[in-house]
């Protein structure tokens, strides 16, 4: 087994694993406070019910900090390690994909993919263009 | 929030006796070895015997039934144990429940004791962490491989230097600082001269924490023992009272923390001051847990000794070195003197060394007050403890 995989033990994280080894990112949400949650869980943790049901997120998130690791270049090289604020709410760490690590910046609006690998679904994030409103012309 | 501020504590319970032993590298012995010779001395510290031990506080990263083990060990028959593990902050928060138990009358003499031979230990380190993964695993970081601890303060500091403008030059300053302190203590592992450019200039870990960014990696066994205050009054040392004491949790991931610039230190702190019926302005020495530089700017934020966002300034400023208008981590820290594994019990003995005028040639004058900060986990758990010499009851 690779000590770096999801380890699908209990039923909310084993619903969590199959859905993202199926490329589906889902998470769940509380049917008495509303509250989005992250990671799957038993109970939420902003009002302890059990009542928890699974929901496509947007995909749309933030990057809220982020980290280089340094890693030998004959072992794969440097890495991003990264914390995501997602649209709804909750906080993830994951990766952001396809840029330079060092060019991954705070702020910086990504958005989710699954890859599945091995039949193993892991979540990473691409960085999303700023949508830049056109600029009026001066009078 | 709960508001008993539990004054009626404040003073009741004294350290009678510290001890370290093995600190640095201690090749053949085991956690165990180093933690029973600490114990000792620390007991013989106090002008006590170890059968007048019949408390104990301990916690290990290693062993999961640790309690158990000390207890055969020593051959103490313990009428109070307490084994709460939160990491490095650990034997900070010790105190409350050992305070309680003191002054319930459930025992008479507590040992808190711990010792860890990670550095010369046969145990590879990178074997533990992969033990680790298995036995305790994190399904939700860990496909990130970060690198754990160190990426989860990285983390944070990447945070602190985009809301406040905190600089490396300025996380530089903590490890130079301490490293000056270490300099004037000859039981420091690593005492060369230390630049902010030989800093910058370490090998980077994980952006933008290098290597001196970060704690040592040393063995050493710590203790001391806790009694009622009139008791301390008759035993051969100058009694370190016990004004205050605070213990927060909020998360355990990194991930999971609501706001990367702010810790539970700010829940701990209040504690712990409103116990003591005293602020940060009343402190004489602060012992802040330094597993890495932005710690101690984390902390001396939210136990209140500067604005949030004004760490690193007041850190560049020169405020923590020898000298400094509040003298930080006055040992050397874990960044300099050493830090084998988790080190809150290392900052709780320093800060009685300090109070007791046993500093030497790093004794900063006339210390009545200290503030201990333990940390733990990944920024997780933090506990504060307020001491004071008898001027201070």
């Amino acid at each position: 087994m690779n000590d770096n995989a999801i380890n699908p033990a209990g039923p909310a994280a084993r619903v969590y694993a199959e859905t993202l080894a199926a490329g589906r990112f889902r998470i769940q949400r509380c049917q008495d406070c509303d509250s989005a949650i992250f990671y799957p869980r038993e109970l939420c943790p902003a009002c302890g019910s059990g009542d928890l049901h699974w929901f496509a997120p947007s995909g749309r998130g933030t990057v809220y900090a982020t980290t280089t690791v340094r890693r030998k270049e004959e072992a794969g090289g440097d890495y991003n390690v990264a914390l995501i604020d997602l649209e709804e709410g909750p906080r993830l760490m994951s990766r952001v994909d396809g840029l330079s690590p060092d060019a991954v910046c705070i702020g910086q609006p990504v958005r989710a993919r699954v890859a599945v690998e091995e039949d193993q679904g892991v979540l990473l994030f691409d960085a999303v263009e700023v949508d830049r409103q056109p600029e009026k012309d001066h009078e | 929030m709960n508001n008993a501020s539990l004054s009626h504590l404040r003073g009741k319970t004294a350290i009678a006796g510290v001890a370290t032993f093995g600190c640095g590298e201690s090749p053949g012995y085991s956690d165990m070895d180093l933690l029973a010779n600490a114990a000792r001395r620390a007991v013989t510290d106090a002008g006590l015997t170890m059968k007048d031990i019949d408390g104990v506080c301990t916690a290990s990263v290693l062993a999961t039934m640790w309690p158990m083990e000390v207890v055969e060990h020593l051959g103490i028959n313990a009428r109070f144990i307490d084994g709460t593990m939160i990491g490095g902050s650990s034997f900070v928060a010790h105190l409350m429940p050992a305070m309680l138990a003191l002054e319930s009358g459930q025992c008479d003499a507590v040992l808190v004791c711990y010792g860890s031979a990670q550095r010369t230990s046969t145990l590879n380190r990178k074997e533990v962490a992969r033990a680790r993964r298995r036995m305790d695993p994190q399904p939700y970081e860990h496909p990130y491989q970060p690198m754990l601890p160190l990426s989860a303060y990285a983390l944070a500091a990447s945070r602190h230097m985009h809301e406040f403008g905190t600089t490396r030059e300025q996380l530089a300053e903590v490890a130079v600082a301490a490293r000056q302190w270490a300099r004037l203590n000859p039981d420091a592992f690593m005492r060369d001269p230390l630049t902010v450019a030989d800093v910058l200039g370490a090998r980077m870990v994980s952006d933008p924490l290098t290597v001196r960014d970060s704690c040592l990696v040393t063995d050493g066994g710590g203790a001391y023992v806790l009694v009622r205050g009139e008791r301390a009054r008759d035993l051969p040392k100058p009694p370190v009272y016990v004004l205050g004491s605070g213990t927060a949790v909020w998360h355990r991931q990194i991930s999971s923390m609501p706001d990367l610039t702010v810790t539970a230190a700010r829940q701990s702190g209040e504690q712990a001051y409103r116990m003591a019926g005293l602020g940060p302005a009343d402190m004489d020495i602060a012992e802040l847990y330094d597993a890495f530089t932005i710690n101690t700017v984390l902390f001396l934020e939210d136990l209140g000794f500067c604005a949030k966002g004004e760490g690193g300034a007041f850190v560049a400023d020169g405020n923590i070195r020898p000298g400094g208008s509040l003298p930080v981590n006055t040992n050397g820290g874990g960044l300099s003197w050493g830090h084998p594994g988790m080190y809150g019990i290392f900052a709780t003995i320093e800060a009685v060394r300090q109070l007791r005028g046993d500093g030497e040639e790093r004794q900063v004058a006339g210390a009545n007050t200290a503030i201990v900060h333990g940390n733990g986990g990944t920024l997780s758990s933090q506990s504060t403890a307020i001491l004071g010499t008898s001027a201070t009851v």
